[in-house]
């Protein structure tokens, strides 16, 4: 892999407009990816999802070298229809389009960020990875005062023109005071085989709120790891909800800092699996002031073989007096054959907290089905419905209204 | 209120903290082969036993230390250490309790264990492990009479091998985890207990550890066997005397149950904990496991940890047999610089195997605790069900409290149910217990023991009693 790694660098690097400086930067980070490898399940926070094994079994060999000069035509059939939406369409990790029509445009401002190289406090080989092979990385800044009047929609779209390929994204995003974004992450792939590695960056200034959607719904079969960092200042509000489902292997991690007081982070998942797919939501919350507040719902229906796994950390610093944390996972498994796997964690230093969390997973349970079908539904009807109405307590948490009733049409839930 | 006042200043400072001048045979200090050659050949060990011993240190030597825990300590020198320490007055073993050192006795008077059997307790046997070696046990034709055998594990060596043979290792092989190996390769003495087949063990079984010696490790094997249908109950307590040096306790400990048995395992752990300034205190790093061998057997263990500068262990229950019962409980307590790392594993692999998990923290002064747990349930365990509780209660803001449990469930019949919280004793609660006459202290303490009831009521009743008082003891001077 190594002489890959090294020869695809500098194929990258050649393609681009980068100072000395930049590329021993660079050359700095695939060298520390290439001594480390991808992670593997002696890492304590990959010891349930052991990537270096699941590309191997999944993939074989990578390439890492995007040809970035060619543009690809950008299919308008994946935008979601009956909503207006603004539009970042990235199509095999190349953007494609950079769409805000229904915005006023000197208050978002799109600043091409490409030589900066992003530090994340909880680093693995991965951010690495992605320092070493990302060419083009935007900051979108949204300037004080202004809420987003429709929500932005990010195209994640891959099609079957790549091949056993990394992809790595990365993009910015500062909320300045008073501002808000509604932002929909959106895959669509028919390609097979490939390994994204996203990295978002959040900055939130006071009193600002983000509300991020990841939706990654349609069966395909790559491997996808996301990371979020969300820094969040006095007043500030993020909602982070993750629908984890179409993808063979995905693994969705949020590192939330709870910087200023009054903020409060908000993360709700659902797991909707089947076949032998094996998915991973991985939370680190981190309250480091005072009267700051979290709050995680995770929820699972698993089908066939398939895998889910929770990690969720609520970290507690001795100054964050009054935090208020909460965590809860639930999980149901459909068939002998699944497995659902949680590491809810609680790390406390101060002493005027609450904080809670709880796990349940288990099989449906059989005296509700008896319930219903004694009410004259049958046996599949009942097992819908106790499923539909499990993850529907999650959807409700959705503030947006647009929104939820998009996701709720996309899982199928009625009301 | 002056009888407590007493009662407090009696027992504030570490009362167990005098040591005993006894002249005292000790291995040469270090860790090599020679060393094990040593302590098999003092204890007059049939050639399995040496072998055993080696099988362990060569698997020894290729271990690493394990860094993963969250208290840290500096680094032990394994080459620094005695590794076995025996009064020399037992070198020729007494036949009978008259025959006994008669400073060993006093310190156990002092212990308040009473080794003459005219001074009991009501109907508890006791085994005395000082420093490295059994010194006593008490009762021994009462329960031989019932066909029970209680002895040190030295003993059960020389007088019942296909026992120690068949079992020995069968829980903790020799090729497990760093220390637990350590002990395989160096144990130097323990409790062995057997209970035949339908036989209910009349009265508790205990064992009482006391580390003298400085510089000595303590690495005790104990091995318990339920044979089908049968019942026992047993009761650990340990004490040591204030040094300065950390003292390395070691022991791994051995539960088999077999078809429709039960074993009851109590421990009341209150090492040294070091001063106030965190120096000095035993490193408590033990394994505990039991097998749960047969259909419809049962292991619980309970635990009161509120001693030991760190307290590293995770006594665990394997499930294999079909409808068999697993339960933990344990408290801990914390104070000043101590650390604590516990919790429990439960491995479901019979069907229909149950278990249950109440844990309860309490962390004051600028202590740090940790729940870690495991709770796995195999595609083959069918219909099993485990429920776990980890409360954590926090005093001051200098203490973490900290909670890292492992659910693993790979059967959709089976059902886990965890929950877990942190907090501290509210205002509410204090004030409505001041306002009806109680002082701060009196009040934590009504509080603290309410928080731990679940898991005291679990204790033999004499053991209760203590550790209430413990609980209260420990947390001495955190309020306010």
């Amino acid at each position: 892999m190594k002489e890959q790694l090294q020869k695809d660098f500098y194929n990258s690097i050649k393609n681009l407009s980068l100072s000395q400086k930049d590329i021993e930067i660079k050359k700095f980070c695939l060298d520390n990816f290439i001594d480390k490898g991808f992670p593997n399940k002696k890492e304590e926070d990959w010891k349930f999802s052991d990537l270096n094994q699941i590309i191997k079994n999944n993939i074989g060999e990578l390439s890492f070298y995007n040809d970035q000069a060619s543009t690809n035509k950008v299919d308008t059939s994946v935008f979601v229809d009956g909503l207006e939406h603004n539009k970042i369409v990235f199509i095999n990790g190349r953007i494609e389009k950079i769409d805000f029509e229904y915005e006023k445009k000197d208050q978002i401002e799109i600043i091409d960020q490409s030589e900066t190289i992003n530090e994340f406090e909880n680093s693995n080989s991965l951010s690495d990875l992605n320092n070493a092979f990302t060419n083009k990385c935007f900051k979108i800044l949204v300037k004080k005062g202004y809420q987003l009047a429709k929500p932005l929609i990010i195209y994640h779209t891959t099609n079957s023109k790549i091949w056993s390929k990394n992809i790595n994204l990365r993009l910015n995003f500062e909320l300045d005071k008073d501002s808000s974004l509604r932002l929909i992450d959106l895959f669509n792939d028919t390609s097979e085989k490939n390994f994204l590695n996203i990295f978002y960056n959040f900055e939130l200034k006071e009193n600002a709120v983000l509300k991020n959607y990841k939706l990654d719904k349609f069966d395909n079969k790559n491997i996808k790891y996301s990371f979020n960092n969300i820094d969040q200042d006095k007043n500030s509000i993020s909602e982070t909800f993750i629908l984890s489902s179409g993808s063979n292997f995905s693994k969705n991690e949020i590192n939330c800092n709870l910087n200023g007081v009054y903020a409060s982070a908000f993360v709700n998942g659902v797991f909707s699996l089947n076949n032998d797919k094996h998915h991973e939501i991985r939370s680190i919350i981190n309250h480091l002031t005072e009267n700051t507040k979290s709050y995680q719902l995770i929820k699972s229906v698993l089908e066939q073989s398939s895998k889910a796994v929770y990690q969720g950390k609520i970290f507690v610093n001795s100054d964050a007096q009054k935090t208020d944390g909460y965590q809860l996972s639930k999980a149901i498994l459909l068939n002998k054959e699944s497995e659902f796997n949680a590491k809810p964690e609680l790390e406390i230093y101060a002493d005027d907290v609450k904080c809670s969390h709880g796990s349940a997973s288990g099989s449906l349970n059989e005296d509700s089905i008896f319930y219903l079908m004694s009410r004259g539904l049958s046996y599949q009807q009942s097992r819908e419905l106790l499923i539909n109405g499990f993850l529907l307590d999650v959807v409700e948490k959705i503030t947006d209204s647009e929104i939820k009733n998009l996701i709720k049409n996309m899982l199928g839930i009625k009301e | 209120m002056d009888n407590r006042q007493k009662e407090i200043n009696n027992l504030k400072d570490y009362k167990y903290g005098f040591s005993t001048d006894i002249e005292n045979i000790q291995a040469p200090k270090g860790l090599n082969e020679d060393v094990i050659k040593f302590i098999s050949n003092i204890k007059k060990e049939p050639a399995w036993m040496l072998e055993f011993r080696l099988k362990a240190f060569e698997r020894f030597k290729v271990l690493k230390e394990p860094d993963w825990q969250k208290p840290k300590f500096p680094k032990i020198d394994y080459q620094d250490l005695y590794y076995y320490s025996a009064p020399k007055s037992m070198k020729d073993k007494p036949k009978s309790l008259d025959e006994l050192d008669p400073k060993l006795l006093e310190t156990y008077k002092k212990l308040g264990i009473p080794l003459q059997e005219q001074a009991r307790l009501n109907g508890i046997a006791v085994d005395a492990v000082f420093d490295s070696v059994s010194v006593a046990t008490t009762f021994k034709d009462e329960l031989t009479k019932q066909g029970i055998i209680f002895c040190p594990i030295s003993e059960a060596i020389q007088n019942h091998p296909e026992l120690v043979k068949k079992y020995l290792g069968s829980v903790i092989p020799t090729s497990d985890h760093f220390f637990a190996t350590l002990n395989s390769a160096v144990f130097t003495d323990g409790s062995f207990v057997y209970i035949p087949e339908g036989v209910r063990c009349p009265m508790e079984l205990s064992t009482y550890f006391r580390i003298n010696a400085s510089n000595t490790g303590q690495f005790e094997r104990t091995l318990i066997i339920a044979d089908k249908g049968s019942y026992v109950s047993y009761l650990e307590g340990c004490t040591a005397p204030m040094r300065d040096e950390n003292q390395l306790h070691a022991a791994n400990v051995e539960l088999i149950a077999l078809d429709d048995a039960e074993i009851k395992y109590s421990t009341v752990q209150n090492w040294y904990p070091g001063d106030q300034d965190g120096k000095g205190g035993i490193y408590n790093f033990v394994t505990k496991r039991g097998l749960c061998k047969g259909k419809n057997s049962k292991i619980s263990w309970t635990q009161v940890e509120t001693g030991s500068a760190i307290t590293w262990k995770y006594p665990s229950c394997i499930l294999k047999g079909d409808n068999s019962v697993g339960e933990f409980y344990s408290i801990a307590i914390t104070n000043n610089h101590q650390k604590a790392d516990t919790g429990t594993k439960m491995i479901h692999l019979g069907k229909n195997t149950k278990s249950k998990i109440i844990s309860k923290g309490i962390s004051a002064g600028s202590s740090d605790m940790t729940y870690r747990g495991l709770v796995d349930i195999s595609s083959k365990a069918k219909n099993s069900t485990n429920y776990t509780q980890c409360d954590s209660l926090l005093m001051g803001n200098k203490c973490g409290a900290h909670t890292v449990p492992y659910i693993k469930n790979k059967n959709s019949e089976s059902n886990i149910a965890h929950e877990a919280t942190t907090s501290k004793i509210s205002e509410e609660q204090l004030h409505y217990c001041q306002q009806r006459g109680l002082n701060p202290e009196e009040a934590v303490g009504l509080i603290v023991n309410g928080f731990c009831k679940e898991v005291l009521q679990q204790l033999p009743m004499e053991f209760a009693v203590e550790a209430q008082k413990l609980v209260g003891i420990s947390l001495e001077g955190s309020v306010g």
